[in-house]
């Protein structure tokens, strides 16, 4: 029953793993400014934007789906824009795909960089300044680089989660093979189908084993930089 | 160059007012017990501390003045600290700390010079090493030789060397000792041991309570320390090797009030030595005592009786052009009747040399 990967296999890991470096990779930036944002600023409304950041967390992943439809969706306000100015479309496409995973696993980046940036030693950055770093000077060259176990953890986990998003990615842009049927789509699909158990199994073992390569290199990675 | 400091402020119950000014470049002690307000006075010089009243003029330039609603931040103010736990960036290597604040400098210093500072503190061979990898002592080099290349116009030092045990103090005083003698950068060094701040200091702040104690010269002022401050009073004198008696092995250091005999000192005759006599290490006698083993008896002359709360009382003495103290018990004092203006002379038990090259 192993052997090798069939055509429709491969297509779904392929698709799955593009959508998470695609969305996680996306989401970074946007996560490094939040984090900043809410590690070392002080502002009215602080909490609610922390609230909203964290909404990912505890909503359904239906929900969220849902609810990307409703704003991205080509006749729906910010989606009908994009569609018509720019030619953009998420619905039903794997960029919508990545979107959703983006989404999803945004508070877990923030999170892992936050704590990060609030376990950084006040000392290190006072000694900067007074060998003349200015603010974004320290942020780029002391913070950022401490920061990097955190940052590098966030990245992971939030990849994880991207691997096995399902609720959003089905609700958002349907279930098409090769666009956005990812792997817990796939298996999903299989088990719809009479007697696809055997394909369903082989697609979780096929799971287990990229999760399984996937935290050892992710526990490589953070011996390495924790030297 | 001058630095000025006026500095008032409340930490709770805690009031802090200091107000003190340097006049010409040298290196100042800020001295005192733990909690007297040594590091907000100098985190305020270097801008990490803010108070809430407050001057601060370096050379001319003002760097705080509350008043003014002016306070230039700390990446501006060029004055390189030396922190207690030296504060290495550990994922850079001891070559590119050296190198943040040089790059960050205004004027930045030449090739030469680098290798003067890395010559100086013997940080040759530790370039390639990540802060992890260096000991406590190398750590502090680093920090020091780190704040020097940002070329500071001052150099603030919070205790160096306190997280560094005897042993390896010893091995950097030399360094900061080169360094006063060859630059002219003017120095803030905070300690609470009168060993290093006489070996090190030309000027000594005292503090005491958030307040400034005394001022002066360091000569001056270690004999003004009173009972019971958590420091030993004494006297440092600065003298001059005069001759060595290879055969006995002893060395004869000359001042301005006579000789002082130490055992053999591996000094060139003429080099400068800075001792130290504890106020504890001298005997007070109305009559030269002839048959003595004491090595170094000196004439001299009391200038002030002060009596403390204790059964001691410190004698200040005038011995030529330098001062000296000696803590005797109130007892004696009173059966001595010793008197401002009298002829006694000092027997002193031990002389200490810092220096140890």
């Amino acid at each position: 029953m192993f052997g090798q990967l069939t055509p429709e296999e491969a297509e779904a890991l392929l698709l799955s793993l593009r959508v998470a470096v695609v969305a996680v990779a996306a989401a970074l930036p946007f996560a490094m400014a939040t984090a900043v944002l809410l590690a070392r600023t002080r502002f009215p409304g602080k909490l609610v934007v922390d609230g909203i950041v964290h909404l990912p967390l505890v909503l359904p992943p239906v929900a969220i789906g849902f609810l990307l439809l409703v704003v991205f969706g080509t006749r729906a306000g910010v989606g009908g824009w994009l569609y018509q100015a720019f030619g953009i479309r998420f619905v039903f496409s794997w960029t919508g795909a990545a979107l959703a995973s983006a989404l999803i696993t945004f508070p877990f980046q923030v999170r892992a960089i936050r704590l990060a940036l609030e376990s950084a030693d006040p000392g290190l950055d006072a000694a900067a300044r007074t060998l003349g770093a200015g603010r974004l000077d320290r942020l780029v060259n002391l913070t950022l680089p401490l920061a990097m176990p955190g940052i590098v953890t966030g990245l992971i986990t939030a990849f994880a989660a991207c691997l096995g998003e399902f609720g959003a990615i089905i609700t958002f842009v349907s279930n098409i093979p090769g666009e956005t049927r990812t792997l817990p789509l796939a298996i999903y699909t299989a088990l719809q189908t009479p007697g696809g158990e055997t394909e369903a199994a082989r697609l979780s073992l096929l799971s287990i084993v990229l999760a399984l390569a996937f935290m050892t290199l992710a526990e490589f990675a953070q011996r390495r930089l924790r030297r | 160059m001058s630095l000025d400091v006026f500095l008032r402020h409340r930490f709770g119950a805690f009031a802090l007012e200091v107000e003190f000014r340097i006049a010409r470049p040298c290196v100042t002690a800020l001295f005192g017990p733990s909690g007297a307000g040594k590091t907000s006075v100098v985190n305020a010089i270097a801008g990490l501390f803010r108070p809430r009243e407050g001057r601060i003029v370096l050379g001319g330039r003002t760097l705080l003045d509350t008043g003014a609603r002016l306070c230039i931040p700390p990446e501006e103010r060029r004055a390189g600290y030396v922190f207690q736990d030296s504060r290495l960036f550990p994922h850079m290597s001891v070559e590119d700390n050296l190198r943040f604040g040089w790059r960050r400098a205004a004027t930045r210093a030449g090739p030469a010079e680098i290798a003067h500072v890395i010559e100086l503190l013997g940080l040759g061979h530790l370039l390639k090493r990540p802060p992890r990898a260096l000991s406590g002592g190398e750590k502090a080099r680093v920090a020091l030789g780190r704040a020097l290349l940002s070329s500071p116009e001052v150099l603030l030092l919070d205790e160096p060397l306190a997280a560094l045990d005897a042993a390896r103090r010893g091995e950097i005083l030399p360094y900061l000792e080169r360094l006063r003698d060859e630059t002219r950068l003017p120095m803030v060094y905070v300690s609470h041991l009168v060993e290093e701040v006489a070996r090190i200091a030309d000027e000594v702040v005292m503090l005491r309570d958030g307040r400034v104690a005394a001022q002066g010269p360091v000569f001056d002022l270690l004999t003004r320390i009173e009972a019971g401050e958590g420091a030993a009073a004494g006297a440092v004198i600065d003298t001059a090797v005069a001759a060595h008696r290879a055969a006995e092995g002893l060395s004869e250091l000359g001042f301005d009030g006579g000789r002082l005999v130490v055992p053999l000192l591996a000094r060139a005759p003429g080099e400068r030595v800075r001792v130290r006599v504890r106020a504890e290490d001298i005997l007070l006698a109305c009559e030269e005592p002839r048959a003595i083993s004491a090595n170094n008896v000196l004439a001299a002359t009391v200038s002030a009786v002060r009596a403390g709360a204790g059964p001691h009382a410190d004698i200040q003495l005038a011995c030529g052009g330098i001062r000296l103290v000696a803590r005797i018990t109130r007892a004696s004092a009173e059966r001595l009747s010793l008197r401002p203006g009298m002829p006694v002379y000092a027997v002193i038990k031990s002389v200490i040399v810092d220096s140890s090259n």
